[in-house]
């Protein structure tokens, strides 16, 4: 643990550095592939292959990658709504990785989730009473007041009428609907709410709404997040630290500033330049430093060897395919997986020769012939 | 602090409504999916017709007994004065149809066709909605369980469900109605025949049912707000009744609509095989097997229960698809 010391002196601009209020050690998810009349397990989707990261009391962890990378398997592992195959999650210094589900019930308390899709979130047959009032029905609480001056309360806390209260989803828009499911998993006053995808199915202009809202929920209930999204303006705007995730590790871990002001990992600078940018005068240069990735993301069921990024990566060379980089950290509290990191030391300087059939420099995308990009 | 001011802009949003409504016109309320569902409903011409049938011949047959005193009416009466011994016909034209026998008589005892039709209806419809809510209770259990919890218990109730329906369902019905002797179950005579009949229809139909409920319990269990009662602490039996029962009551009720003509064609088929309700009792399948016998001389004997049978079958289909297309109105 004296790791885990030196580390915490390092983080001073971290906002309580205290003990995490979640923590994970080389978490593991594999979903089993069963075949043939006798079931036989004939190989494993390895959706989360081994990641570690803690979340301190009252901040926002951002977790980033494209779709499949299984972050959303990670959220569903630290709420424990699935079992996880290896590795070890401590909520508030106790260990939940095996709870049973009885076990894990008065926990459920203090873990919260909020969901995607605010459409199949809410049970179309229940009111909004209902839903919202579930959580103390559930629990066995009886809050000041009563449940349905309780729910009232939380409705109007998420900027809903609280006259609505006898009302059923359909009758809501997608913003509304979400923020009844934001009322259902702050019910209980929870510690930690993880959400996944909390904006993606909404308008763009109802997504900053939403994300104001839980911005200012938590500084009003001191809540800790941990939000899972793809979207990167989503995530800069919320996050205090993020976790950039491919193929089930992840490859990148810092605060927000360094990381969106000096990405490590290629990847994550592949991520950045992705980002649309609205401004049509800053966008042809914008452009001109566009990474694009080649192919797909590999099949997470024979991920690559090393490192799972060296098949996409303009940088791989051949200790990339050979060894596995650890997650290190190279500046204070910015850790990064990588080799050959962008904005610092070269780990493996020694290994200069690119991979062979590898995407070099040509992966750079060639600006457009109408624009030349500005000198 | 954002609590409060939160709660005055939603009054305040909410005083809108209050002027309307004090403009004299209608107040906005939110209407329930039930509600919502029944505007719907009564739009299908076919389906509120079929519906007033079904209404009008669950009434008759529950206050057959009533109705049967009150006209006169005696199914088991003889008129033998109707009847041409030498024919072996009714009197007279339309098959002996007259003021006192608005349908006419039977061609071998002169007994009145509408008692009978009336008496045969409780029967019918007794067997059919009994065998349907065995059916429905079996599948909907084995159905949701099967359906929620996966697995090999899954595959346990889908072979059996194979099982079931790979059954020969007449072959059984007949070796076992002919077995059954007085006395089973503490019956004897109707009531033995009727619960026999309940039981083989309703024990060899569930499986249309429990299908239909394993499919939609398995869609629904990806859902996410399943996954947010888990999330809340919910256990298997809680998520069953109080997330998944109120999704499933339109499907259930849509099929088992749609069962009970089904049922009530089974069991006219086995009264007209002779397994089923044994005379003299009425009933609209022993009416047919009698009028089979006789088509030569009297035809018209053959219409009477013909269209009892055909017009209630018809009004329950009808009301039925209306059922499905106002409460799942995407299956269409």
């Amino acid at each position: 643990m004296s790791d885990d010391a030196t580390d915490l002196t390092k983080r001073t601009d971290a906002p309580a550095t205290t003990e995490p209020l979640l923590k994970v050690e080389g978490l593991v998810k594999h979903f089993p592939i069963k075949k043939g009349v006798l079931q036989r397990t004939v190989g494993a989707v390895q959706a989360v292959d081994g990641i570690s990261f803690d979340v301190r009391q009252g901040e926002t962890l951002g977790v980033v990658g494209e779709s499949g990378c299984g972050k959303s398997t990670m959220g569903r592992l630290i709420t424990r709504l699935l079992e996880p195959t290896g590795g070890r999650i401590e909520f508030e210094g106790k260990d939940i990785t095996h709870l049973s589900v009885g076990e894990m019930r008065p926990l459920r308390k203090d873990v919260q989730m909020i969901f995607q899709d605010p459409y199949s979130s809410l049970n179309p047959r229940h009111t909004i009473g209902t839903i919202v009032g579930a959580p103390f029905r559930l629990q066995g609480v009886t809050p000041e007041g009563g449940v349905k001056k309780s729910v009232q309360d939380l409705l109007s806390l998420v900027g809903l009428n609280p006259e609505h209260y006898n009302r059923y989803p359909h009758e809501f828009s997608g913003g509304q609907r979400q923020r009844i499911g934001i009322a259902r998993a702050l019910a209980l006053k929870p510690r930690l709410v993880v959400a996944d995808e909390p904006v993606s199915a909404l308008d763009v202009s109802i997504q900053a709404q939403v994300v104001n809202l839980l911005d200012d929920l938590q500084d009003e209930l001191g809540l800790t997040y941990v939000i899972i999204a793809h979207d990167l303006s989503v995530i800069r705007h919320v996050s205090d630290r993020i976790a950039v995730m491919y193929l089930g590790k992840i490859v990148e871990l810092a605060d927000r500033q360094p990381l969106y002001e000096r990405p490590m990992h290629p990847y994550t600078k592949a991520l950045l330049s992705a980002v649309p940018v609205p401004d049509p005068r800053r966008r042809q240069s914008a452009r001109a430093s566009r990474i694009l990735l080649r192919g797909d993301v590999p099949s997470p069921i024979s991920p690559p060897s090393g490192c799972r990024f060296h098949t996409r990566c303009w940088k791989a060379t051949a200790v990339c395919k050979s060894t596995e980089p650890p997650l290190v950290e190279l500046a204070p509290s910015h850790r990064v997986a990588c080799h050959h990191p962008e904005n610092a030391p070269d780990q493996v300087p020694t290994d200069t020769e690119p991979l062979a059939g590898t995407p070099a420099e040509d992966a750079r995308e060639v600006p457009a012939a109408d624009g030349a990009p500005p000198g | 602090m954002t609590a409060p001011i939160e709660t005055t802009s939603a009054s305040a949003e909410a005083q809108p409504e209050a002027v309307l409504a004090g403009a004299g016109r209608s107040q906005i309320e939110g209407r329930s999916l039930g509600q919502i569902a029944w505007t719907r409903f009564k739009r299908d011409k076919a389906a509120v017709a079929g519906g007033i049938v079904v209404v009008c011949l669950v009434l008759m047959a529950a206050l057959a007994k009533p109705i049967q005193a009150v006209f006169d009416l005696d199914p088991n009466k003889f008129n033998q004065d109707l009847v041409d011994p030498a024919l072996q016909a009714p009197k007279g034209p339309w098959g002996g149809m007259s003021w006192e026998h608005p349908l006419g008589v039977d061609p071998g005892f002169g007994r009145d066709l509408l008692a009978r039709v009336i008496e045969g209806s409780w029967v019918s419809l007794l067997v059919a909605v009994g065998a349907t809510l065995v059916s429905v209770l079996i599948g909907v259990i084995l159905g949701v369980v099967a359906g929620y919890y996966g697995g090999w218990v899954d595959s346990v109730v889908s072979r059996l469900m194979d099982t079931f329906l790979a059954f020969p369902l007449l072959l059984f019905a007949i070796s076992l109605s002919a077995s059954v002797q007085d006395g089973f179950w503490g019956l004897t005579g109707l009531p033995l025949r009727i619960a026999v009949l309940i039981f083989v229809i309703g024990f060899f139909a569930w499986p249309y049912i429990g299908r239909i409920v394993r499919a939609q319990t398995m869609s629904l269990r990806e859902r996410e707000f399943v996954e947010a009662s888990r999330s809340l602490g919910a256990r298997g039996p809680f998520i069953i009744f109080r997330e998944l029962m109120p999704n499933l009551v339109a499907p259930i009720l849509v099929y088992a609509t749609l069962l009970i003509p089904t049922n009530i064609l089974f069991e006219a088929a086995l009264s007209f095989l002779g397994v089923g309700i044994a005379p003299p009792q009425a009933s609209w399948g022993g009416m047919l097997t009698d009028a089979a016998d006789r088509y030569e001389a009297d035809l018209q004997y053959m219409f009477v229960p013909g269209l009892a049978i055909f017009i209630t079958v018809l009004a329950f289909n009808l009301l039925g698809d209306g059922l499905r297309d106002a409460l799942d109105p995407r299956s269409k």
